[in-house]
């Protein structure tokens, strides 16, 4: 077995394009769960009107890079402001069905024959990121350090990505130790003690809906540029779950609980798949036991097993505090 | 507080003797006042009229007219069950009446939402303690001030804009926290506090928004008899401060040491009203709450009649 290679395959994972996705991600979703206590289980949906708010005004009716930004930035202002304005007097769970309702409606509107003329139906829409590369600074060539190497487009791509999750990072950690943040954590407690005291609790949930929101589009932006193409299979609720289980993994309601449980999480998902193909390639595991095909279902198991240990034995995630779970309990 | 205690012995016979100035006032507004439900206060702060809540074939509230005088301390008694916290939360905008009307300060409170009743300035206290389990104590403090300029979205990201009012705003939590005796606690987490130190917390939260009148519902329930005696203390401070305060409370020793007036509910309805000394021996209150076990008297007279 070639350690070096599944190694190298893992610091890749590590930093690659599914990381910063999964990070920007659950960067929002943390601020709607962990911070606020929010159930959105329609993230997915944020990065599907993004993504394809962008391709779809780039694509079909010429709108420059900048702008087609601005519309998906928009869709996810507005897609926040839909979910959450009927929802969010009403008890957590309405918000936690019509997410997880209004995300697979999004995916399946965007997957439509009907619509196919705009969105390309369940093969995507392509022809939009030209302009994202052409603005390109980096010289063609290879890049990297140590095992990683990357050719511009990736090494671009990449820039633009770390450089969104560390701006993210940064917002979220100046907002949460501020008095606004203070709100939203009270939110999260007990949201008629923080009535009592005279803040306005709808209100503060819709700009942690839409805050959430747009900085998990800013994910949508990413797999659309990286992958050049959106396609609606890229949205759907397993996403979502990732995004969760990044969260949690990582350590809710803290500022880079989401950027290191990506991390590990795709690490974790190479590291297993590598190593068991390897074995697999290298006979050390027979076909009565393990077919080929079956290598990518086992995987998942295994990373399975590890977040079941991981829960069991660090249940308030890599970085979180285990004294605040603890008051749970009472 | 050796002296506080004494004062809370129910056998001392006049209290009134040793008032300070706002309890004399107190006492002097309702010199006048009729002794009946729904009677009509000199300067009410709070005007209640026809409020009703039911829910499904029961009636829990059903008040006719009910005002409170700005400056009292007024006590809501009556039996479990009677409506007091489901009156509260009506009062409060956390519930919303069936029919009725209610004004504070004169403008109307019906239909305004919860978080608009407490920056009118009437805040109020849960039976059911809410601490925010996962905030500091000075966290739950500093998360009642009003008027926070870093609550704003844009300004919260540069904290230059609010940090200067944060700093005055821990300055006085941290007052009261000393006068709450929860100053040793400030950086722990509010929920790793016992029961009775949540209902001290819960109290100095909420005087933190600043209130004009404040409804405590049960602040004693649970608090230990020494910390019972500087949470009466603290109550009649308020009053002293020039706050007014509806209570809801169950201790009879406790309503008569520091009460002005006494509103007594049952089965939704106020049954009485009057001062703390003619309400204890009203014969409709005791039918309905008090039983024949309230008072040293009564249980000589029942010893001095076996049947
Ligand atoms: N949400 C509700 N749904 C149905 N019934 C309710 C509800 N809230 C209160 N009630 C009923 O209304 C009545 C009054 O309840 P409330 O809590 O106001 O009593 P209380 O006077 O505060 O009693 P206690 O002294 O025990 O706190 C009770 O009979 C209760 O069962
Ligand atoms: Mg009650």
């Amino acid at each position: 077995m070639d350690w070096s290679l599944i190694f190298s395959n893992a610091l890749a994972a590590m930093v690659g394009l599914e990381t910063v996705v999964f990070a920007l991600a659950a960067i929002g979703l943390n601020v709607h769960f962990g911070y606020t206590g929010l159930l959105n289980f329609g993230q997915a949906a944020f990065l599907a009107v993004a993504g394809y708010g962008l391709a779809i005004s780039v694509a079909n009716f010429g709108f420059s890079t900048g702008a087609g930004v601005v519309i998906g930035l928009t869709g996810a202002v507005v897609l926040a402001l839909l979910l959450g304005a009927p929802t969010l007097r009403l008890r957590a769970d309405y918000l936690a069905i019509v997410t997880i309702a209004a995300a697979e409606i999004v995916r399946l509107v965007f997957r439509s024959v009907s619509l196919a003329e705009y969105t390309g139906g369940s093969d995507g829409q392509g022809r939009f990121s030209e302009g994202f590369y052409s603005i390109n600074p980096i010289a063609i060539g290879r890049y990297g350090l140590g095992p990683l190497d990357f050719d511009e487009r990736q090494t671009w791509v990449l820039s633009v990505g770390w450089t969104l999750v560390g701006l993210s990072c940064l917002l979220v950690f100046l907002l949460m130790r501020s008095p606004w943040g203070r709100v939203l954590k009270a939110i999260r407690e007990d949201e008629d003690a923080v009535r009592s005291l005279g803040k306005n609790v709808y209100f503060y949930k819709l700009q942690s809906l839409v805050l959430g929101g747009v900085l998990g589009c800013l994910a949508g932006f990413m797999t659309a540029w990286g992958n050049t193409v959106v396609q609606p299979d890229n949205f759907s609720t397993e996403t979502t779950f990732y995004a969760y289980t990044i969260v949690i993994l990582g350590g809710a309601a803290r500022v880079l609980g989401p950027v290191v449980g990506a991390a590990i999480f795709w690490v974790l998902l190479s590291l297993t798949d590598n190593i068991l193909n390897q074995a697999k390639n290298a006979g050390y595991i027979s076909d009565a036991i393990l077919t080929g095909f079956q290598v990518g279902q086992v995987r998942l198991m295994l990373v399975g097993l590890g977040l079941m240990l991981l829960m069991i034995f660090r249940p308030q995630g890599l970085l979180g505090d285990r004294r605040e779970l603890a008051l749970d309990a009472r | 507080m050796p002296a506080d205690l004494t004062k809370a012995d129910p056998a001392v016979p006049d209290r009134t003797k040793a008032g300070t100035p706002r309890k004399d006032a107190a006492r002097q507004a309702f010199a006048g006042v009729e002794a009946v439900p729904g009677s009509a206060k000199p300067d009410p702060i709070l005007v209640v009229d026809g409020v009703t809540r039911r829910f499904g074939g029961l009636t829990a509230v059903d008040v006719a007219h009910v005002e409170v005088q700005r400056g009292s301390i007024t006590a809501l008694i009556g039996p479990n069950g009677a409506g007091k916290s489901t009156f509260f939360n009506l009062l409060t905008g956390f519930d919303k009446p069936d029919v009725g009307t209610w004004t504070f300060n004169g403008a109307s409170l019906s239909g305004v939402p919860s978080h608009k009743v407490a920056r009118r300035g009437m805040v109020r206290t849960f039976q059911l303690t809410k601490a925010l389990s996962r905030l500091t104590v000075m966290q739950n403090m500093l998360l009642g001030a009003t008027g926070q300029k870093g609550e704003n979205f844009l300004r919260a990201i540069f904290p230059m804009t609010w940090r200067a009012q944060e700093k005055a705003n821990t300055l006085r939590a941290e007052e009261l926290l000393v006068r709450f005796r929860l100053d040793a606690k400030r950086n722990d987490f509010a929920g790793t506090m016992s029961g009775g130190q949540r209902k001290l917390l819960e109290m100095a939260r909420a005087l933190m928004v600043g209130p004009e009148m404040v409804m405590l519902d049960e602040p004693m329930a649970g608090v230990n008899p020494a910390l019972t005696q500087s949470l009466l203390t603290h109550v009649k401070s308020l009053r002293e401060e020039g706050m007014t305060v509806l209570f809801v409370e169950h201790d009879m020793d406790m309503v008569r040491d520091i009460s002005d007036w006494v509103l007594v509910m049952a089965q939704g309805k106020v049954i009485a009203e009057g001062p703390p000394e003619q309400i204890m021996a009203n014969e409709a209150v005791i039918d309905a709450y008090l039983g024949g076990h309230h008072d040293a008297p009564l249980q000589d007279e029942e010893q001095a009649a076996p049947r």
